[in-house]
């Protein structure tokens, strides 16, 4: 079977700037994929691009196999078979609910029972006689997938679908979304600039870094595994550590870490673990390398502890009831392996955002 | 296309104006310093000038009062007086000169041309600081009062210099109005610019001393514009994020009945006295026997000159207006700001252009429909393209790419999503521009086609030959035309409103 999104080795951009400069980007039918970036990375033009309101300067994207853009190819938006989910939802205010849900079908299918379906899919079931301004924003929001999803469209794109959504309504409309994805069976790009959306959302999570795709993987294999220290450091806390590798063991300012699977180099170079890794105890006794307590964030289910290790600055994550005091001083553990990355301290990747 | 468009409306603007200076200068500099340097050309000015002098400071305090009387005070009625402030904009200044001069003949010259103008001009000082009043800061009032000043002062030093960029915005649309009209200094014989020009060109078969005397009008205008700009430029914005508060009304206690007198009096001015004098002449009017046959000519006369005004006018605002709203640049803004520059042309100048530009250049055109309506779409144009702006933004750019990506079309997402958003806001534009082609004088004097009528022509020369009784139903007819739009639009808007 065909993937049903294939971008290779697309260019795009604005006369005088380039905004994408070889995109790769692979997504297989019925997954939920989320283009992960930095404002001004490029994530926006390029769904555009997929959706055909963005001219395409080099590259190819298949929908399904088939060719809608590249190699002298252009075929106009209303014929891709894309469904569009703004990020203010864009409904048509003249049109009420189920005539914004029924506006892609035909004019049979739209009496048919299609429209009743979608809106139950997204659990606005008897909705359809409101108008768009008597919706909430999250409401709203559900509507316009249902009416991209109504269509039975090959891709739905949603540009960052949450952002204009309260703080708590978020999470909530976000598994909606994402369940009624699922349910459709539809495959979905969609655009953030928020990691802990793009890894509890999608199947898989392409991180958008100067125009081209840093790394795709699934949302563990990205957080466990990152390419490089700029996506680690973009999708979660990171501590980086130097470290000298060899025979599978790192050694660093924390003692000995066991080096997980995957590429292991040898020699000088930089581990990453994540700050839940670190487990502190409060010093027994002298010898053991010890790291002072210089702030505490109080969270209730865990707390951010700061933690200065001779001059090294570490960040843990540590279980809400463990008290600790600015001050204190903490014997540092580190549970599990870590990730080995080989060369000299570079700056140029040193904590930057993607994009 | 849009481009052209747009640049076609732009040509329009321009080429009247152009023609005119260089007409102006036709017989060298030093003529044209002559005739400025005449005593009856500053004779006219000198007129001009104190006239809207007058009538602006007038409005602005009595617009500014009423404003927050309304707004601001616990008066009795605010609600109805705040409907009937707004009112006297509707009315035709010539019909309320209409309404002065035939119940108090002896108001003839300045007092009454001033009486008259400043009742039909200060709800726009009235609308504008009363928006302003009610977007309100109680904070900076409240302030003050804890820092140690009374009521009064507060009032003075801290609210009013709140709402001075209103007033001045209010002042300026009020000096414009007054600099530009011509049927009440006609009626009343109080010889301003405009009316000057005017006899100017009925008498005389010499076009140049007119012509130079339409560019100083239009350079008067520009000092107005310019002037309102610098003094607004100075005065400060709110400072502080966050929604202002609104403050509670000011008990009006014992100076309640004065506050009433005040509302009822300017109720009284600019609206009463011209309202009953029409109705009391229409009956006067009407026991006399009216010209029904006639009556009907013309009626028909000023819709059928409206209707094609409007459609024009519109026709020539789209691409203006929806460059604006999609598009920014430094080309769009360009021809944008040169078709507001309407707001500032006098009728008398425009029609004058026309005239000679008519005359000249296209003999064919000359004193037939297209002139006349070019003329309409030159002074109508700023309002036809806000609106048209207005109602292209509320169809954003995102709708037409949802309705694409749902497998729709440009043409069927044009008819099935664009026009629908934005055709109650465009529609609003045409009937705005309707009413104010229906009421328009001294453009429609100069380059109606032989034979054709408007309502406001009929009342014009009817009023100036003192024949009132035969003048009062063509100013109902009038009033009634303007009236039956602008409810059904209400209507339409109100309903839309609540999508």
């Amino acid at each position: 079977m065909d993937d049903a999104l294939a971008v290779r080795g697309l260019h795009a951009g604005h006369p005088g700037t380039r905004v994408l400069s070889g995109v790769d980007l692979t997504v297989p039918a019925g997954a939920v994929a989320a283009v992960l970036g930095g404002s001004g990375c490029g994530k926006s033009t390029l769904l555009r691009t997929v959706a055909g309101f963005h001219p395409i300067d080099r590259g190819t994207v298949h929908l399904d196999g088939r060719l809608v853009a590249g190699d002298g190819v252009e075929i106009p938006p209303e014929r891709r078979r894309v469904g569009l989910v703004a990020q203010e939802g864009a409904l048509f205010g003249h049109l009420d609910v189920a005539a914004n849900v029924g506006f892609g079908l035909d004019r049979r299918a739209r009496r048919g029972p299609r429209v009743g379906e979608m809106l139950e899919l997204v659990g606005l079931g008897g909705f359809g006689g409101r108008m768009p301004a008597e919706l909430s924003g999250g409401q709203q929001q559900r509507v316009a997938l249902a009416r991209a999803l109504a269509p039975a469209p090959a891709l739905v794109l949603l540009d960052e679908p949450f952002t204009a959504l309260d703080a708590g309504l978020r999470a909530g409309v976000r598994a909606q979304v994402r369940d009624a994805l699922v349910a459709a069976g539809a495959t979905a790009v969609l655009v953030t600039h928020d990691q802990e959306e793009a890894l509890g959302i999608a199947d898989l999570v392409a991180v958008l870094r100067d125009g081209r795709v840093a790394q795709c993987a699934p949302p563990r294999d990205l957080y466990d595994s990152p390419a490089d220290l700029g996506v680690a450091r973009f999708v979660g806390d990171a501590v980086v550590l130097d470290a000298h590798a060899a025979a599978g063991t790192a050694t660093t300012a924390l003692g000995r870490i066991p080096l997980g699977p995957g590429p292991r180099g040898t020699g000088a170079g930089q581990v990453l673990v994540r700050p839940e890794q670190l487990r502190l105890r409060p010093a027994d006794g002298d010898g053991e390398p010890t790291a002072k307590v210089t702030d505490v964030d109080f969270h209730g289910h865990d707390a951010v502890v700061r933690l200065d290790l001779d001059g090294t600055v570490l960040q843990a994550r540590t279980p809400g009831s463990v008290p600790l005091r600015p001050g204190d001083r903490v014997l540092v553990e580190v549970e599990g392996t870590a990730r080995f990355f080989p060369g000299p301290h570079d700056p140029a990747t040193d904590g930057r955002a993607a994009g | 296309m849009l481009v052209a468009g747009a640049a076609l409306a732009g040509l329009v603007m321009l080429t009247p104006l152009i023609y005119l200076a260089v007409r102006s200068v036709e017989r060298g500099p030093a003529y044209a310093a002559d005739v400025l340097t005449r005593p009856r050309t500053g004779f006219l000015f000198w007129n001009t000038v104190v006239l809207t002098g007058a009538a602006t400071a007038v409005c602005a305090v009595v617009g500014t009062l009423a404003a927050w009387l309304v707004v601001r005070t616990d008066l009795p009625g605010r609600r109805l007086w705040g409907i009937l402030f707004a009112l006297p904009l509707a009315v035709p200044s010539y019909v309320a000169g209409f309404g002065w001069i035939s119940r108090y003949p002896g108001l003839a010259g300045f007092a009454g041309t001033l009486l008259v103008l400043s009742s039909v001009s200060f709800p726009y000082v009235f609308l504008t600081v009363s928006a302003a009043l009610s977007r309100g800061d109680a904070g900076t009032e409240e302030a003050a009062r804890s820092l140690g000043l009374g009521p009064l002062r507060v009032l003075l030093t801290v609210t009013l210099r709140r709402v001075w960029p209103a007033v001045l915005a209010g002042a300026l649309l009020v000096a414009l109005s007054v600099i530009s009209d011509f049927g009440v200094p006609s009626l009343m014989r109080y010889e301003t610019f405009t009316l000057g020009i005017f006899t100017r060109y009925r008498s005389t078969f010499d076009p140049t001393p007119a012509a130079i005397l339409g560019v100083a009008l239009v350079a008067l205008a520009a000092v107005v514009l310019v002037a309102e700009a610098r003094a607004r430029g100075r005065s400060a914005a709110r400072v502080g994020r966050g929604a202002g508060r609104r403050a509670g009304p000011t008990p009006l206690g014992r100076w309640t009945p004065a506050g009433l007198v005040i509302v009822l009096a300017v109720v009284g001015v600019s609206l009463g006295v011209p309202a009953h004098s029409l109705a009391s002449w229409t009956i006067a009017g009407a026991s006399a026997g009216v010209d029904w046959p006639h009556l009907a000519a013309t009626t028909l006369d000023t819709f059928r000159v409206a209707l094609l005004g409007a459609v024009c006018t519109l026709v020539l605002a789209i691409p203006v207006g929806v460059l604006a709203a999609r598009h920014r640049g430094r080309l769009v803004r360009a021809l944008e700001n040169v078709t507001y520059l309407g707001f500032a042309l006098p009728g008398v100048t425009v029609g004058l252009a026309l005239v000679y530009l008519g005359i000249r250049v296209l003999p064919d055109l000359y004193q037939r429909t297209p002139m006349l309506i070019a003329g309409y779409a030159v002074l109508f144009l700023p309002l036809a393209v806000g609106a048209v702006r207005t109602g292209v933004a509320d169809a954003p750019v995102q709708l037409e790419e949802a309705s694409r990506s749902l497998g729709r079309g440009r043409l069927t997402t044009l008819a099935r999503v664009t026009v629908p958003l934005a055709a109650p806001g465009i529609a609003a534009g045409g009937a705005l521009v309707f009413l104010s082609v229906a009421r328009e004088l001294p453009a429609t004097l100069m380059l109606r086609p032989t034979g054709t009528e408007t309502l406001a022509m009929a009342i014009w020369t009817r009023t100036g030959a003192s024949q009132f009784a035969a003048a009062a139903p063509y100013a109902v007819v009038l009033v009634l035309l303007a009236a039956v739009p602008t409810l059904v639009l209400d209507r339409v808007l109100r309903r839309r409103g609540g999508d």
